[in-house]
């Protein structure tokens, strides 16, 4: 006879998992993604990641430095090349410069760098400014960290920018760190300069910390220089800039990342670094010197074509009767679904259901998503011009 | 290069709707500046990439050096361009380095390049000397793979 009570050995290891980790709720995320394994044959628009394969050049670096034998440990704050090149990357990038022997640590991905400046910056209890609908991790990381996450809500009027005065309505005696994220994940939305400097004003005012993850700088579809805001004054001394190569060298699997910060920071994160992680992986940081020297030019190129995917998409988006803001910056559009008066869970299983096109909820990312859903355009044009075709037909069937 | 004419060059076959659609233009607009690019010679032609391993009759490509004697007044331009002119050369470039025109020869067969190269192009006044290299395999013509390979699959969905 099949009993339907949990088996109580699963029960009881169940009750050794730390009271925090149990609290976390289940990803968002997560739980589509089973939606779409069991849908079949689908067009996701649901990636986080580019669709060209890292340039060959930079995966040809890595398959030599496995010839040469270079498989040891390198330095815990990553090896000195690259973090030569990472300073120099960032130097003529963003307008601020940093010492590669002790303001940066190279760690893996971005994700690991925010979690090791969450663990080495806060207190329990102390709190951290972000805006939402941002990506899936900050929250759960200030929270392992101990901390507690405070959301601002960007808002569709806004374009998804943040705005200074929003934040400083946050600011509270335990605020300890500003966290940004420009261009955005999941809406693509850039910062406006005069806004940026607002925050950095705030920052310094409230004597804050500022975490800038700029993971998708480089992928920008104006003439406008992007700005970080760690070269404002007075703000590189309060500034953790995180940066990596997932994005802008198409090199998501290689896992890496780093972090430039005053040096008692990095020394801050370095000690948890060299104990969790010892080190990232060699091959990933010799591929990534190569992407840094000699890997403009294929980075153009992705970047022009993800500009004319987000043109066709927004286009085809707007014609369909879903309003989508012209993004800035990543590879994300995010149109308001509002009009199908579906959520944007309903939004995302039927589409699956009915044409076989994955978008993820904009819940997945925050409240401030409901009504809204990611369409990523890392994809191959012909593929998401159907994609765009079925979503229209969808939006039509569906709206009253 | 202007963002229409690179994408033209990836892809002839888009229809001015849908390079409208990707670079923000009109269809109109679109068609103006190729109407424009056609009549002043900045697009040659359009055409299509063909593996002729894939095709019935295959037929032979050849790469053609030939040493010239300028000419006062014209340089290479004038030989450049007799040579060009003939239909088996499918490609004619002027170059640095220890000779001057590389030509590509395309004919059905190993006998039909040997006559283009001993009847025609040796005996032109003005021709030095050649050296005629066979293809043998491609691998990658005008950034088209032979073998195509299939980047890694990425998941479906990822934050």
């Amino acid at each position: 006879m099949m009993s339907l009570d949990p088996d109580p050995s699963t029960l009881r290891v169940k009750s050794k998992i730390s009271d925090r980790i149990q609290a976390i709720p289940r990803s968002g995320i997560r739980e589509f993604f089973e939606l779409v394994l069991n849908a079949g044959d689908v067009i996701s628009l649901g990636v986080g990641e580019p669709d060209f394969a890292t340039p060959w050049h930079i995966r040809e670096a890595a398959i030599y430095s496995l010839e040469k034998g270079q498989t040891s440990y390198t330095s815990n704050l990553g090896l000195l090349d690259l973090r030569k090149s990472i300073a120099k990357y960032v130097a003529q990038k963003f307008h601020v410069s940093y010492d590669a022997t002790k303001e940066i640590i190279v760690t893996v991905g971005v994700s690991e760098a925010l979690d090791l400046a969450f663990r080495a910056l806060l207190n329990p209890g102390e709190e951290v400014i972000y805006h939402e609908p941002c990506y899936v991790s900050y929250s759960p990381t200030i929270y392992m960290a101990y901390g507690v996450p405070v959301v601002v809500e960007t808002r569709a009027e806004d374009n998804f920018a943040l705005r200074a005065a929003a934040v400083e309505k946050a600011i509270t005696p335990k605020s300890k760190v500003i966290m940004l994220n420009f261009p955005t994940n999941p809406t693509g939305a850039v910062m406006d300069p005069a806004e940026l400097q607002g925050i950095a004003d705030l920052a310094i005012k409230h004597d804050l910390i500022v975490i800038t993850d700029e993971i998708y700088s480089e992928l920008l579809y104006s003439e406008r220089e992007h700005p970080s805001i760690a070269a404002l004054p007075g703000m590189k001394e309060r500034t953790i800039l995180m940066h990596g190569f997932s994005k802008a060298f198409a090199m998501t699997g290689f896992r890496l990342g780093y972090a430039c910060a005053p040096p008692e920071l990095t020394e801050a994160m370095m000690k948890i670094h060299q104990y969790s992680m010892l080190c990232a992986p060699i091959t990933a940081q010799v591929a990534a010197v190569e992407a840094l020297e000699h890997g403009a030019a294929p980075m153009e190129e992705m970047r022009k074509a993800y500009w004319r995917r987000r043109n066709l998409v927004v286009h085809k988006l707007n014609a369909a009767g879903l309003p989508t803001f012209q993004p800035g910056g990543a590879f994300y559009a995010f149109p308001d679904i509002r009009s199908t008066q579906m959520t944007s869970r309903e939004f995302a299983t039927r589409l699956l259901e009915e044409e076989k096109v994955a978008v993820v909820p904009g819940t997945a990312f925050g409240k401030a998503g409901e009504g809204f859903v990611r369409a990523c355009y890392a994809t191959d044009e012909n593929q998401l011009a159907i994609a765009l075709d079925r979503i229209a037909a969808f939006a039509q069937r569906h709206r009253s | 290069m202007d963002a229409l004419l690179e994408l033209l060059t990836k892809d002839s076959r888009l229809t001015a709707e849908a390079l409208a659609a990707r670079l923000n233009l009109t269809p109109a607009e679109v068609q103006t500046k190729i109407a424009a690019w056609e009549a002043d010679g900045t697009i040659l032609g359009y055409q299509a990439v063909v593996d002729p391993e894939k095709t019935p009759q295959g037929g032979v490509t050849a790469l053609i050096e030939v040493r010239l004697t300028p000419e006062r007044g014209g340089g290479f331009d004038r030989l450049a361009e007799r040579v060009a002119k003939f239909d088996q050369v499918a490609t004619c470039w002027l170059m640095s380095g220890g000779y001057d025109l590389a030509v590509v020869v395309q004919a059905a067969s190993l006998q039909e390049v040997a006559r283009f190269v001993t009847e025609k192009l040796s005996t032109l006044g003005g021709v030095l000397s050649t050296v005629t290299h066979f293809q043998l395999k491609i691998y990658k013509q005008n950034g088209f793979l032979s073998v195509p390979t299939p980047d890694g699959a990425r998941l479906p969905i990822t934050p």
